[in-house]
């Protein structure tokens, strides 16, 4: 390994404009004879629009123009699309009801877009906004799932029952007989509480028309530029690839919320061209709130086969998810592929069955948010194997052990479709545990009793899938677009290095990242490498940033076109050094003939490639730059164990992360230092989920948790230090071996934090807890519990 | 109305509507991008500057209340081509990942030690527990802010500018 290259705990290339605050974000972009926009949302969650009076609008000052649906429609606009399809039990069709950009005759949630106002200002088409007058005969709103499956009032006349999917996995009859063998059962309700995702930067975009080539340019806050331009161009405003440009510049976090083709992408492009001037939108947090798509939201009943001694038999899975009120992009793979095909988890249960009914509310469309699907998963696993462990009187680790997937039995093929490459359950639990002292713990919570406190200790071993994923596999399973990615490697004729990565960054480090791959491969410095990502006119294709799949899928798309760099420079090399190709030896950036002294440096071999005075012209073109696409074999399969260990004062509810260990197998680590930090964040929004956040509607669908006074959010006194390692088995089908970081932190941590509090209350008589396990439900479940055991 | 004041070293003199936010003031009428909007209702910190002296939320801040101020952003605190001990303490310990908030770290911290050089880690927690950082679980940001406090011992050493 060389200082900069892989496994080097380097500091980043991007801090110091960030740090001195000279990142560029899209709301820091203003465009000459740019205009702006106020989006008006829909106060009422569930409505008819029968009129809609702009006169008054568009006649105040500064305003260019007032659009709605209508306008979209008179156009032939087309709807927001849902990228992927699912298909029920039976084989048919999910249902896919129309989602316009700007709503036509009906608002179906808190938020839904009414209509556009471009003026001089912003402020003056906030003000010219408040004169719209929307005519709504207000409608009944569904907000509870089961309320919506039960008959509740239709939110689209095309999705009848309220139901987009009624979908199944696994092998029904094994799991049937399964629980006829069983001695044990297990059985637990639980709901994944509706996380906000709230990255810092809220969403934002300018859309540009120019005259001159009918070009459209479109700066926005993607995650994924060129899926922006193919869903947007395609499908929802028909202009060509080579007419649309997405720029997304630096982006202030995504966590899979800018993920998706949102509506006010496609009509700020839509109304660029009809005012032919640029028009900047900036969401405020409230619009956030209220129009980002929301993560989780599952109810779901699952039962566990054992045999007498703890052995898993089958699974049986039944889950509600919600859509909110329209599907968005990915929303209905989350529940399904991503959530469905990963409750094996770690453990060799022969026979699991999964039943999803995905569910329209009127609420915030939900879709992928940290983890997507699998924090659901390892959340309802880890939560039932806890409670099997309690029911079955074995500890929390040997139930575990006995039932891992043993080392020996790779590559594993569940009985939910997938199939795992590589992993050691056993290390990272032993890891943790010593990380952990859970030796003595007992000493602790005597120690915490001493003094009035409840003291427990939680565990989740989870598994993910990621490095989303093999195109085959995803198009059979319903995406409705392919999952590689793509490289460019441009050697420049003095040495220096620019790539080309259909990947980007909401700040994860792919520029530090990446250059550490061009360095560890060409035996260049970083700082003679430059990573470009975010802007479709740069960089050739590529399926963006999610999934953990930026390094498992776009590292190896870049490692393949290195190889190809060094495979031409090679042949420059034992050209110039008048030798056989098999002779040149390639190492620390100096081609050499083995055997001899004689080399050529890496970057004389690049001028040699721009100057090809001396050069195999008969075989070789000159210049040296090279593209390559990969796509993966299989998904990547990160896992681990974490460990939390509360404090609970039964008086107040209140509890106290005492401490937290994350053990963590995410294969080969390329930057400890990013590693770490990923998992730090992702463990925080873990805790934030299973203490602090959720997201709460009234009957009546208004978002009563709408801003950061209401919907609380992890802070620096909330997050306690943590004691974050890894053990490492490598990735079987990728060169380098890796296998993402980004989520494992998200996934793994919720149910370690409420099985340590469930641990710390089980002498009281509390039997489950539900996220975000507040002090008011804490101090709740206790005074529960104690009643009904002196009522006995 | 005009409004006049200081701004990273230079006297600026600025025509705004008495509605218009100082952070919007800075971002649209200054062009100092680097103070960034997460909420604009005082809860999440991205928009922290220092006037005269105090760390303050821009976005609750009119920018006629500014008359007469001394103010600094984070485009002030260091010189064209060299990072803070602050800066530095925050690249060296990870304490940034997307960089929206880390504006609002930065000015909320250099504050704070220029007040108190010798905040413990609880006090640390405690006053950037009124900054909302999604990306890093606050760990390594509250380590670079212990970091740092050697250099605002030495104040000579704190502030490249």
């Amino acid at each position: 390994m060389n200082a900069t290259g892989i496994g080097a705990a380097v500091k980043r290339k991007e801090d110091f404009r960030f740090l001195t605050g000279q990142g560029t974000y899209t709301d820091d972009i203003n465009r000459p004879g740019q205009a702006y926009a106020y989006i008006l949302r829909s106060p009422l969650a569930h409505a008819n629009i029968k009129n809609i009076d702009t006169t008054a609008a568009k006649a105040a000052d500064g305003v260019l123009a007032v659009f709605i649906g209508d306008d979209m429609a008179a156009d032939g606009v087309g709807g927001i699309p849902c990228g992927w399809g699912v298909n029920n039990k039976d084989g048919s069709a999910m249902a896919e009801p129309a989602h316009p950009a700007l709503a036509q005759g009906k608002v179906r949630y808190v938020g839904d877009q009414v209509a556009i106002v471009i003026a001089e200002t912003y402020t003056q088409a906030k003000d010219a906004a408040e004169t719209i007058s929307v005519d709504y005969e207000e409608l009944p709103a569904v907000i509870n799932m089961e309320a919506a499956l039960a008959g509740g009032p239709l939110v689209h006349d095309d999705a009848p029952g309220n139901m987009s999917y009624d979908w199944g996995l696994g092998d029904l009859d094994a799991v049937n007989e399964g629980f006829k063998n069983a001695t044990q059962v297990s059985k637990i309700d639980i709901v994944n509480n509706r996380l906000i995702p709230n990255a810092m930067e809220p969403r934002a975009g300018i859309g540009e028309y120019d005259t001159a080539t009918g070009e459209y340019t479109l700066y926005t806050t993607t995650q994924n530029p060129h899926v922006i331009r193919l869903l947007m161009g395609a499908f929802v405003l028909n202009i060509p690839e080579h007419k649309l440009r997405i720029v997304s510049p630096d982006v202030g976090g995504g966590f899979g919320s800018k993920i998706f083709h949102y509506a006010e992408e496609a009509i700020l492009t839509w109304a660029a061209g009809k005012i032919q001037r640029p028009i900047k939108w900036t969401a405020e947090r409230s619009d956030a709130f209220i129009s980002d798509a929301h993560g989780r939201d599952h109810i779901t009943h699952a039962e566990l086969a054992m045999d007498a001694d703890g052995k898993f038999l089958a699974l049986k899975v039944s889950t509600k998810a919600n859509m909110g009120a329209y599907l968005s992009t990915f929303a209905t793979s989350v529940p399904t592929y991503l959530y469905g095909t990963l409750l094996a988890g770690v453990y060799s249960t022969p026979a699991v069955y999964v039943e999803v009914k995905s569910v329209f509310t009127n609420t915030v469309p939900v879709d992928a948010y940290r983890g997507a699907g699998r924090p659901e998963a390892s959340y309802l696993l880890e939560r039932l194997v806890d409670r099997a462990a309690r029911e079955t009187g074995h500890s929390q680790v040997d139930l575990r052990r006995k039932n891992f997937i043993p080392n020996d039995a790779f590559p594993y093929q569940t009985p939910v479709a997938l199939a795992y490459d590589s992993g050691d359950y056993n290390a990272s639990l032993d890891e943790a545990l010593k990380r952990a002292d859970v030796v003595g713990f007992e000493a602790r919570k005597a120690e915490s009793e001493r003094n009035g406190k409840r003291r427990g200790l939680g565990y989740s071993t989870y598994i993910e899938a990621c490095g989303i994923a093999p195109s085959a596999v995803a198009g059979a399973l319903g995406a409705r677009a392919g999952l590689y990615e793509s490289a460019n490697v441009r050697v420049h004729p003095t040495g220096s290095v620019t790539v080309y990565t259909g990947s980007h960054s909401t700040g994860q480090g792919h520029e530090t990242a990446f250059a550490q791959l061009v360095s560890d491969t060409l035996g260049v410095s970083l700082e003679s490498v430059d990573i470009v990502h975010g802007d479709t006119n740069k960089v050739q294709f590529g399926m963006g940033t999610y999934g953990s799949r930026s390094l498992a899928v776009g590292g190896e798309a870049l490692m393949k076109a290195l190889n190809k760099i060094t495979d031409k420079a090679g042949k420059i090399a034992a050209h110039c050094l008048e030798a056989s190709e098999a002779d040149i030896e390639f190492k620390d950036g100096q081609f050499s003939v083995a055997g001899t002294d004689k080399s050529m440096a890496f970057s004389d071999v690049a001028l040699t490639a721009y100057v090809p005075h001396n050069f195999p012209h008969e075989t070789l073109e000159p210049g040296l730059e090279e593209n390559a696409f990969y796509d993966p074999a299989n998904f990547t399969f990160p896992g681990g164990c974490h460990i939390c260990e509360v404090e609970i004062d039964p008086d107040t509810g209140t509890v106290s992360v005492e401490n937290f260990v994350a053990v963590d197998d995410v294969g080969r680590v390329i930057n400890p230092m990013i590693v770490e930090g990923q998992v730090h964040g992702g463990v925080a929004q873990g805790i934030g989920q299973a203490l602090l956040e959720g997201c709460i509607y009234d009957e009546s669908g208004q978002l009563t948790t709408g801003s950061f006074m209401d919907y609380t959010m992890p802070r620096a006194d909330n997050i306690p230090n943590m004691d974050v390692g890894n053990t490492v088995t490598l990735c079987a089908h990728n060169s380098l071996g890796v296998k993402g970081c980004g989520e494992v932190g998200a996934i793994g941590s919720p149910p370690a934090v409420i099985n340590a509090i469930v641990d710390s209350l089980w002498g009281l008589g509390v039997r489950d807890i539900a996220m975000p396990a507040t002090p008011q439900k804490i101090w709740q479940a206790i005074a529960t519990a104690q009643t009904s055991q002196a009522a006995e | 109305m005009l409004v006049k004041f200081n701004v990273n070293g230079d006297t600026v003199e600025v025509d705004v509507e008495p509605r218009v936010s100082l952070a919007d003031c800075l971002r649209d009428v200054l062009h100092l991008t680097g103070t960034h909007l997460g909420c604009e209702h005082g809860v999440c910190g991205a928009c922290t500057v220092i006037i005269d002296g105090e760390a303050v939320r821009s976005c609750l801040t009119l920018a006629v209340q500014a008359d007469g101020a001394t103010i600094v952003t984070v485009e002030g605190l260091s010189n064209d081509n060299a990072l803070t001990p602050l800066q530095a303490a925050f690249r060296k310990h990870h304490a940034l990942q997307c960089g929206f908030c880390t504006p609002g770290m930065i000015t909320t911290a250099h504050a704070l030690l220029t007040e108190e050089p010798d905040a413990d880690a609880e006090r640390v927690r405690d006053v950037l527990s009124g900054n909302i950082c999604r990306c890093t679980g606050y760990v390594p940001i509250v380590e670079a802010v212990l970091e740092a406090r050697a250099a605002y011992a030495n104040p000579d050493k704190a502030d490249a500018s």
